[in-house]
């Protein structure tokens, strides 16, 4: 996994709350800062990617391991 | 900016979720969003939330087990029910309601209340959460009319 600047641990949360964790979180960062987020919702996959083709942020990394999702987002 | 808005009718536990998740994510994706309450819908602004779930006429509901229809009507059922749906939502890691609801106005979501159900069942505003707008079809249609997504629920 590539460094970050941030990580934001989503673990056991549902939709939407992944993404409102992450939105806020991104909110914080500096525009090309990265957010590393771990959900266990397999729904966030898709809405990961969805959400970042929606906003302008990027989608660096989006991997299974163990049954957790990580996610690598860099701020637009 | 993308809008969307939203009429919310429903007061009841499990319909008062989609206004508040759809909204929250429009929001988190850049959305401009307006939820109009009216109705019985306007139970999802009171400070105190305090709805419940029945499983009356709801076939599709699912149950842990089987409950004959004439049982689902006993006195306490509906608390039971409400009880129920409320810890699977939280075994599931689905939100509290009203974390929801203070999501979307952290994130700017306009709330408007529907002046002319105030009325008709004499609400006390001061039940209400703050930051909310009152008024009439008209006041929606202001920003409905503009907008991408216009969704009743």
């Amino acid at each position: 996994m590539s460094n970050f600047d941030q990580e934001l641990d989503a673990s056991g949360l549902n939709c939407p709350l992944p993404i409102l964790k992450a939105k806020k979180a991104i909110n914080g960062l500096a525009s090309g800062q990265v957010l590393h987020i771990i959900a266990t919702d397999p729904g966030s996959v898709k809405d990961f990617a969805s959400f970042c083709s929606q906003t302008g942020n990027v989608l660096m990394e989006s991997t299974e391991e163990g049954g957790k999702y990580h996610f690598l987002i860099k701020k637009g | 900016m993308k809008k969307l808005a939203i009429i919310a009718t429903k007061g009841t536990l499990d319909w008062a979720y989609p206004p508040f998740i759809l909204a929250s994510t429009a929001a988190a994706l850049g959305y401009e969003v307006q939820i109009f309450f009216t109705f019985y819908g306007l139970q999802l602004l009171r400070k105190k939330l305090d709805l419940k779930v029945s499983s009356l006429g709801n076939p599709a509901m699912p149950m842990p087990m089987p409950v004959p229809v004439l049982m689902q009507a006993l006195p306490g059922m509906e608390s039971f029910m409400t009880m129920m749906m409320k810890k699977t939502m939280k075994s599931k890691g689905v939100a509290e309601l009203g974390d929801l609801r203070d999501l979307c106005q952290e994130a700017d979501v306009k709330f408007i209340a529907c002046q002319m159900t105030v009325d008709l069942f004499e609400f006390d505003t001061k039940d209400f959460i703050g930051d909310i707008e009152y008024g009439g079809a008209a006041t929606f249609f202001e920003f409905a009319g503009e907008s991408d997504i216009c969704l009743y629920i």
